[in-house]
């Protein structure tokens, strides 16, 4: 059997927070729980809305936060134990806001060559032709190198993020809404980008995005976060043609998709909003559940397994 | 009967730069008209333009700008204050822009009715109250004593709803009013809208990006092209059979659940979208169009398709293809 790039075991992440000056600090349960595997070639899509926990779950498997509890394995090695530049040489990120995730005082050619720089061994002239590549690989004329991101629009700051995560030739991509902050134009000039990359380079990619329709245009493997657990997860055709869970139900149905007539869906999920710092008991959707019954606010529903899902819900059977 | 908003040939420039070129449009009564467009397109500094809320170093010129019938093109700041908040009311993206973090819910959304109609506190209190619980939130009494940072991103969004229907606007222009929302909640919001609107007979100038949004809230569309309104048209057959190559190009671009599939590229527009300075001539789509042709560079007509539809560029519409 093939061993997964990432493995995720029972991870969970709580923070302290301390709300004013003289408040008592909070337990908010930021990821709970989660388990999740990343085969080679797939794209593991994580769906979630605010506060769900899905982008402090994309810095634990960067290594750019300590998990509270369970661990991380990246090609079968624990990451807790794996060095900077021997992570860097398999897993990178692309983030949302490539305004705020480059350094605006660099250029563009030092923006991208820096992990090749911290790598070391590498002479000037082969960091000068590697990322020049990259740069023309990613769309953007090596001439743009010797700018400042300030003088580059939105698509053309976040091709530099994914022409620095990819000159690395890592194996994996965490991308954290990457296309979140562009026009739909550009969106898909970003998506069709990182669709080509990804079959060139082989690259694995864990993506996380708050928009369904773009999760299913790229995803293989879908996983569904809600207040820090994962909630629903299938292979992408599956859960979008057979969602199980009441919560994956009320996103697929809260799509707007650009078809006139159709009308505003009614989800039925009331005012209520999840509340990291407030988790609720027994399942801890029920409070927003269109479908909860009492048992749902007592009992916690366990991890149901199918043939090829599994789901939280006392209410649904497993894919 | 006339429109109940007319914008006729509109123009907004910031300096050098022609933020709005020509743009015309018409709110009806009880009708959703979006406007819709990629960043820097002119769609919000054109509501802006309307509401009279340019910032101090924009300039507007228009044919004609008129709100019932009624020229507003000439009215001065004290003319717009009336009318602001009471006739016509707007919402933002972000609610904070509209609401104050140092004043109560209650305290703020009552002002509104105490400027305009010089109502006493206690009426303007208890249609805040009412107005509350038409925007579907619990114990409306309750969160009249609480400050904007108390409540949810969704439930400021109808906190500032509910203060613009403080003086039974006949006309809301919502700018991007759901787009910081999660998609189960932007639901919500624009059920919200709906409803109000049937229940009101509320005119909505809804400006967004997204075509989702436009497809299921619209009745008429705009779609604005670096500072033009390239193409106007009901909501149906716009989507149906688009007509400019830009609004075309821009339906290619998203993912549509169910039609597309994975590995199959989505549709783009190459290049980026170009500056439009004083003296511009020209289709300004055309370095990114796929159908451009030399007179693309010269004056550009505008064609009707059908009467209630029209779009601007060379190509008739015998001679574009369906897509």
């Amino acid at each position: 059997m093939t061993r997964p790039l990432i493995e995720v075991r029972d991870v969970g992440r709580v923070f302290r927070v301390r709300s004013g000056l003289l408040g008592q600090p909070k337990r908010v349960v930021a990821v709970d729980g989660v388990s999740l595997a990343l085969m080679p070639g797939e794209v593991m899509g994580v769906v979630g809305e605010s506060g769900c926990g899905k982008s402090t779950l994309a810095k634990i498997i960067l290594g750019l936060l300590e998990p509270s509890e369970g661990e991380v394995l990246i090609d079968g090695r624990k990451l807790s134990g794996m060095g900077r530049r021997e992570r860097a040489q398999l897993i990178q990120p692309v983030f949302q806001d490539p305004f705020s995730s480059l350094n605006p005082r660099r250029r563009v050619r030092d923006i991208v060559a820096l992990p090749l720089a911290a790598q070391g061994g590498i002479s000037s002239a082969e960091v000068k032709s590697r990322v020049d590549r990259m740069l023309e690989r990613v769309g953007l004329d090596p001439s743009m190198g010797e700018r400042l991101p300030a003088q580059l629009s939105g698509g053309q700051r976040q091709r530099v993020a994914i022409a620095r995560a990819l000159v690395m030739r890592p194996r994996i991509v965490v991308c954290d809404e990457p296309t979140s902050a562009l026009d739909v134009s550009v969106q898909a000039q970003i998506l069709n980008l990182l669709a080509e990359l990804r079959r060139e380079f082989g690259l694995s990619y864990l993506f996380i995005s708050h928009n369904l329709a773009v999760v299913e245009h790229v995803a293989s493997e879908v996983a569904v976060m809600y207040l820090g657990r994962i909630v629903e997860r299938n292979d992408a055709e599956s859960l979008f043609r057979d969602p199980r869970h009441p919560y994956t139900k009320a996103l697929l149905a809260s799509v707007l998709t650009p078809e006139p007539g159709l009308g505003i869906p009614e989800t039925g999920l009331g005012e209520t909003m999840p509340d990291p710092a407030n988790v609720p008991p027994g399942c801890r959707f029920h409070p927003r559940c269109p479908v909860a019954i009492e048992r749902c606010a007592q009992e916690t529903p366990s991890t149901q397994k199918g043939d090829s899902g599994l789901v939280e819900c006392h209410l649904a059977a497993p894919a | 009967m006339s429109a109940l908003l007319e914008v006729e040939d509109l123009e907004i420039s910031f300096g050098a730069l022609d933020a709005v070129r020509g743009a015309s449009l018409e709110v009806r009564r009880g009708e959703t008209h979006c406007l819709v467009g990629e960043s820097g397109c002119g769609k919000s500094v054109t509501a802006l333009a309307v509401m009279g809320l340019l910032p101090s170093n924009g300039a507007r010129r228009a044919k004609r700008l008129a709100f019932d019938g009624k020229d507003i093109l000439g009215l001065d700041e004290k003319g717009m204050s009336r009318l602001r908040g009471d006739r016509m009311a707007m919402i933002f993206q972000e609610p904070m822009t509209s609401l104050n973090p140092a004043y109560t819910v209650g305290s703020q959304m009552a002002e509104v009715l105490i400027r305009h109609r010089g109502a006493s506190k206690r009426a303007a209190l208890d249609r805040a109250a009412e107005l509350l619980a038409r925007v579907r939130i619990t114990s409306p009494g309750m969160r009249l004593g609480q400050y904007p940072h108390q409540l949810s991103g969704g439930l400021r969004q109808r906190v500032m709803i509910a203060m613009a229907l403080m003086c039974d606007p006949e006309l809301l222009i919502a700018d991007e009013p759901t787009t910081a929302l999660d998609v189960t909640v932007q639901a919500q919001i624009l059920r919200l809208l709906a409803d109000l609107q049937k229940d009101l007979g509320l005119a909505i100038l809804l400006i967004t990006h997204d075509l989702g949004v436009v497809a299921r809230t619209a009745h008429r569309v705009s779609v604005m092209y670096a500072g033009e309104v390239v193409e106007s048209s009901p909501v149906d057959r716009l989507f149906h059979r688009p007509m400019h190559p830009y609004t075309r190009g821009l339906l290619s671009c998203v993912p549509v659940p169910g039609k597309i599939r994975r590995d199959q590229p989505l549709g783009s527009i190459p290049g980026m979208v170009p500056h439009v300075t004083r003296g511009f001539e020209g289709c300004a789509f055309r370095q990114r169009c796929p159908l451009t042709r030399p007179d693309c560079a010269g004056p550009i007509e505008r064609r009707h398709p059908d009467p209630d539809r029209d779009y601007l560029c060379q190509i008739a519409p015998n001679e574009m293809a369906a897509p």
